[in-house]
């Protein structure tokens, strides 16, 4: 218990004190997770919105593979990245294994598809509304995919938050990929994961607090968004 | 520009699911005047005007325009029996056909101001679409669609919620937009305003044109029986 206790009072200190180990830490989270969140975005928004538009033959299977993926672990999806950059394998050459790239990698496979599936599910919505406006405007596809992007931001941002929130807490897939290097590709998961095992429970729970603290803000935002969607407020 | 009109339609049938929504539809539509499409609940008013128009399947015959078939979908437009509201302001709802075809933000929103004067809208460019009442979706609706200002106008019963000022301005603007030039196709279950708008009309019937007729004379003294009962208000199915 004293163990705890004083642990508890030393995380306090750490994050009061900004600890340069403990903001670097953090920092290369952020880093590592918001770029993934940005391609990842990039990808599974207009994905989502194509997917809503189109009556592609295709578009049951590609659904039905989205949700597979989804529920794949992420410590599998951490081993295919593995194979893949390791030297021997098909990206050897880039020498990208246990890089803060290839965290990033493993984790835009990961989000990618549940960021699609929520977002295809808000715009299939708004598009039975738009649905008939837009093919009277003679619109392209372009055009409305676009129209539901725009006017479904919110749905989208949405749709984001929860992939940041997945990929923020995520520490399987980064773990293999990454080997958790001291000031190289440690990260709030991993170091947690690290520093428990060491029994420094000081610092894991410092970061704790810091990964609590941002699962909290995003799902109040998440709250947040959709309460003001519901209310028809922009 | 060339010309649209004569539209001809012949055999023309559109299905769901199997099912014959309207047709076999054979219809010959002059470049000019207001067309007033009745008939009872499920006749197929919608079906006819959203086939014609383009959007419900074509399953079997023909529907041609004088020019070329895509611009004349270009020059047409539709104001639906329930409004889409885009989720944006009024502003930008009116401005977005405008938007589509490559106007400026800047000219757009300027013609869309001047369009909400027209329709009186004014006081409510800003607003979101989504909070407008009923009545005011229509008005929205019907700007949006005059914008282009299109040759040919679909309207399927815009004034369904409209009470007698609103639907005077609604019709005042409708006759502006036939004196402009715009050819008008619209659906009402109301037989007054039928009376002041159409110079022709369409009686619909169990998914068929069951009369077609000068709009004096059919409300004179229309050809068929049916058409007499449901003209005296009775019930017809
Ligand atoms: N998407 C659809 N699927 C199946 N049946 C449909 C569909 N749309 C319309 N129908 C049917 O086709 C028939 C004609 O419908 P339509 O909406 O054209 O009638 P309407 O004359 O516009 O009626 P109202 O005066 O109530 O608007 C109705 O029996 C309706 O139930
Ligand atoms: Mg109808």
């Amino acid at each position: 218990m004293a163990d705890i206790w004083d642990g508890l009072s030393q995380a306090w200190l750490l994050l009061i004190g900004l600890d340069p180990d403990l903001v670097e830490i953090i920092l290369r989270s952020l880093h590592v997770t918001l770029t993934a969140l940005v391609i990842a975005s990039a990808i599974a928004l207009p994905l989502g919105a194509l997917l809503a538009v189109r009556r592609f033959r295709i578009r049951r299977l590609t659904i039905a593979v989205l949700n597979a993926l989804m529920g794949l672990p992420p410590v599998v999806v951490g081993l295919i990245v593995y194979i893949c950059l390791s030297r021997s394998g098909p990206f050897g050459v880039f020498g990208l294994l246990f890089t803060p790239t290839a965290m990033t990698i493993a984790q835009v496979i990961i989000i990618v598809p549940l960021i699609a599936s929520i977002a295809h599910q808000a715009l299939r919505e708004l598009w039975s509304d738009y649905h008939d406006l837009l093919i009277s405007l003679n619109t392209t596809h372009f055009q409305r995919m676009m129209a539901l992007l725009w006017d479904g931001r919110r749905a989208l941002l949405t749709a984001s938050l929860a992939g940041f929130g997945r990929a923020i807490g995520e520490v399987g897939a980064i773990m293999v990929v990454g080997g958790n290097i001291d000031h190289h590709t440690r990260v709030l998961t991993t170091a947690i994961a690290l520093e428990t095992g060491k029994g420094d429970f000081a610092l894991a729970l410092a970061l704790g607090f810091v990964l609590i603290g941002m699962a909290i803000a995003v799902n109040l935002t998440i709250h947040w968004l959709t309460q003001t969607e519901q209310e028809g407020r922009w | 520009m060339s010309e649209l009109f004569p539209m001809i339609a012949q055999s023309a049938i559109s299905r769901r699911r199997g099912k014959v929504l309207i047709g076999p539809v054979d219809l010959t539509l002059e470049g000019h005047g207001i067309t007033i499409v009745i008939g009872p609940n499920g006749a197929g008013k919608t079906s006819l005007l959203r086939m014609l128009h383009g959007i419900a399947r074509l399953n079997e015959g023909s529907i041609v325009w004088a020019c070329d078939q895509e611009e004349a979908r270009q020059r047409q437009a539709f104001v639906f029996q329930s409004p889409v509201m885009l989720r944006r302001s009024v502003r930008d709802n009116l401005a977005y056909p405008l938007r589509l075809i490559g106007e400026t933000r800047a000219e757009a929103g300027k013609l869309a101001e001047g369009m909400a004067e027209k329709v009186g809208l004014t006081y409510a460019l800003s607003r979101p679409a989504t909070v407008l009442s009923g009545g005011e979706r229509q008005k929205l609706a019907l700007g949006r669609a005059l914008i282009r200002s299109p040759d040919v106008l679909f309207l399927d019963e815009p004034c369904a919620s409209l009470d007698g000022p609103a639907m005077r301005d609604v019709e005042t603007i409708l006759k502006n937009a036939a004196n402009d030039g715009t050819r008008l196709i619209m659906s009402t279950h109301d037989m007054g305003q039928a009376r002041r708008l159409a110079t022709e009309v369409l009686f619909l019937l169990g998914g068929k044109i069951h009369e077609q007729g000068d709009a004096a004379q059919f409300f004179e003294q229309p050809k068929t029986a049916m058409a007499n009962a449901f003209l005296n208000g009775d019930i017809v199915e």
